[in-house]
């Protein structure tokens, strides 16, 4: 209940003193203050405005002791704060949404990408760098130095609590929404070990992108949130219960969430409406495709295709283009298919689903042996448990 | 804030002739002087010009040119005075090297006394 409302509170208490450390700081001990009185007294009115408040009394007295703080700069800013600590929020206070300035200082195109990603999980998720540590697999230290330097940077090289100038602001957003895609799709398809266990950052992306669309409804924004939707709505279908993944052709649907496709669908039917097509309001159209079909077989393949192509023609990668290959060879063409990915084969060298796609081409045009080598290499770049045992059961379905 | 706008590319590597360069270079700095962002700036000698001191065993080693191969080398630089950082990126992008060289932007730091 409580972390419902700690990006909010801390994005306000950040515009108000500039300060991410201070700010988490005096929010922490609002935070405190909260399980230790709420229970008793019951909850106030407005919690947000309560914990706002609280933090910036909290906040107030902790510059004062400071001596650290107490430069000349940090003397006449704590001057200033106090003199607007006197029309402090009260229940009846409405607190400004800071939240939009907050994830695009965070999501600042000068801060390191991993940097970006923690950041925001930190500050407007408000997850710990123990848990943020824990879904990225690296050292709880190395996280907390990551975070450190980044705030060390945007307070050092001056980076701006603000909404970012007209002539940039499509570019930024581009980053924010990328940074949001990323903390989904880590959710899902990076985990190592033996069963998926990072749920919680799916939520927190879908959290994200909610957020974002209620702050800037606008095309792409909306196109993001029915991507995540409609990706969402088949994690019960992606994985067994003891963490074997299912592909897609194999998945049960019967399992797909059908309100999450229907949010997706009504989003991605609206973003579409607008005629501002992008990136992401593609790629939703894809995974609406997939929705729509009643299976595998039955996918309206050559939409899918061309969907692809329209892809390529607004963000072209090897990526793009190797999935519309798959999207051919599904669609029955797997000789085309197989044409178009020899020229990807040296950007894509060392990319896992470049040969489980191109071993599943050759399956499909009878070629066994290429398609035998083409999975054993595919096993052999995935580092995920779960992967590797679905290439093996294809290895090993093979004449 | 103050920022160094650190100016590299490859020497030689214009995307324009010498003269048009200068004049781009002499309208960058004429709007950056009205805006009032501008503080300082220079161009350097071409890096065949400079020398490296080292102090070895207490005493000041000379040697030739730059200490690495690099294939970018420092050219000039701007000292800008802006708001905030996007700010001072928006000025480095528009200082004609940016287009085929790079623009390395450091924040200048402040002494308190």
């Amino acid at each position: 209940m409580i972390r419902a409302h700690y990006g909010r509170v801390l994005a306000a208490l950040i515009a108000w003193l500039r300060d991410f450390d201070l700010a988490e700081e005096a929010l922490a001990t609002a935070l405190l203050r909260a399980v230790e009185t709420w229970p008793r007294r019951g909850q106030p009115d407005n919690p947000p405005a309560w914990l706002l408040s609280v933090a910036r009394r909290a906040a107030l007295d902790r510059l004062r002791q400071s001596k650290v703080r107490a430069a000349p700069l940090a003397r006449a800013t704590l001057a200033m704060l106090a003199e607007e600590a006197e029309d402090m929020p009260n229940a009846d206070t409405p607190i400004p949404d800071e939240r939009l300035r907050l994830i695009f200082t965070c999501c600042h195109p000068a801060l390191a990408p991993e940097a970006q990603i923690a950041l925001t999980l930190k500050t407007l998720c408000g997850l710990s760098v123990g848990e943020i540590a824990r879904a990225f697999l690296v050292q709880e230290t190395t996280m907390a130095a990551r975070i450190t330097r980044a705030k060390a940077k945007i307070a050092g090289a001056g980076i701006p609590f603000s909404l970012p100038e007209a002539a940039d602001i499509a570019a930024r957003r581009d980053q924010v929404l990328a940074v949001v895609y990323l903390i989904y799709t880590a959710a899902h398809s990076a985990y190592e070990g033996d069963t998926p266990t990072r749920t919680d950052l799916a939520h927190e992306a879908l959290h994200l992108a909610e957020l974002l669309f209620a702050l800037r409804p606008e095309p792409e924004v909306e196109g993001l949130l029915a991507l995540l939707y409609l990706h969402e709505s088949r994690r019960c279908a992606r994985s067994t219960e003891s963490g074997a993944l299912v592909s897609l052709r194999d998945q049960d649907r019967g399992l797909w969430d059908a309100r999450l496709i229907a949010k997706g669908r009504a989003h991605l039917a609206h973003a579409l409406g607008q005629r501002h097509p992008g990136a992401y309001q593609i790629q939703a159209a894809i995974s609406a495709l997939h929705a729509e079909a009643a299976s595998f077989a039955a996918t309206d393949w050559a939409q899918i295709a061309g969907l692809y192509r329209a892809l390529e023609g607004l963000a072209p990668s090897p990526v793009v283009t190797l999935n519309r290959a798959a999207a051919i060879a599904f669609g029955g063409d797997a000789g085309a298919a197989l044409e178009m990915l020899a020229p990807l084969q040296a950007a894509l060298a060392s990319y896992q689903p470049f040969y489980a796609t191109r071993a599943e081409i050759h399956a499909q045009l009878g070629a066994h042996a290429a398609a035998k080598q083409d999975y054993r290499r595919a096993i052999n770049l995935s580092s995920n448990s779960a992967e590797q045992s679905w290439l093996a059961a294809q290895l090993a379905r093979l004449p | 804030m103050q920022y160094m706008a650190l100016i590299y590319s490859a020497e030689g590597a214009s995307d324009v002739d010498e003269q048009t360069l200068m004049a781009q270079y002499g309208t960058f700095t004429q709007d950056a002087v009205a805006a009032g962002v501008f503080k300082a700036g220079d161009a350097l000698q071409p890096i065949a010009t400079a020398s490296a001191v080292r102090v070895k065993a207490g005493k000041p080693v000379v040697t030739d040119g730059p200490f690495a191969e690099t294939k970018e080398v420092l050219g000039g630089y701007y000292l800008l005075d802006c708001a905030n950082l996007d700010e001072a990126l928006a000025w480095a992008a528009k200082i004609p090297t940016a287009r085929y060289g790079t623009i390395e932007v450091r924040p200048i730091i402040v002494w308190d006394n």
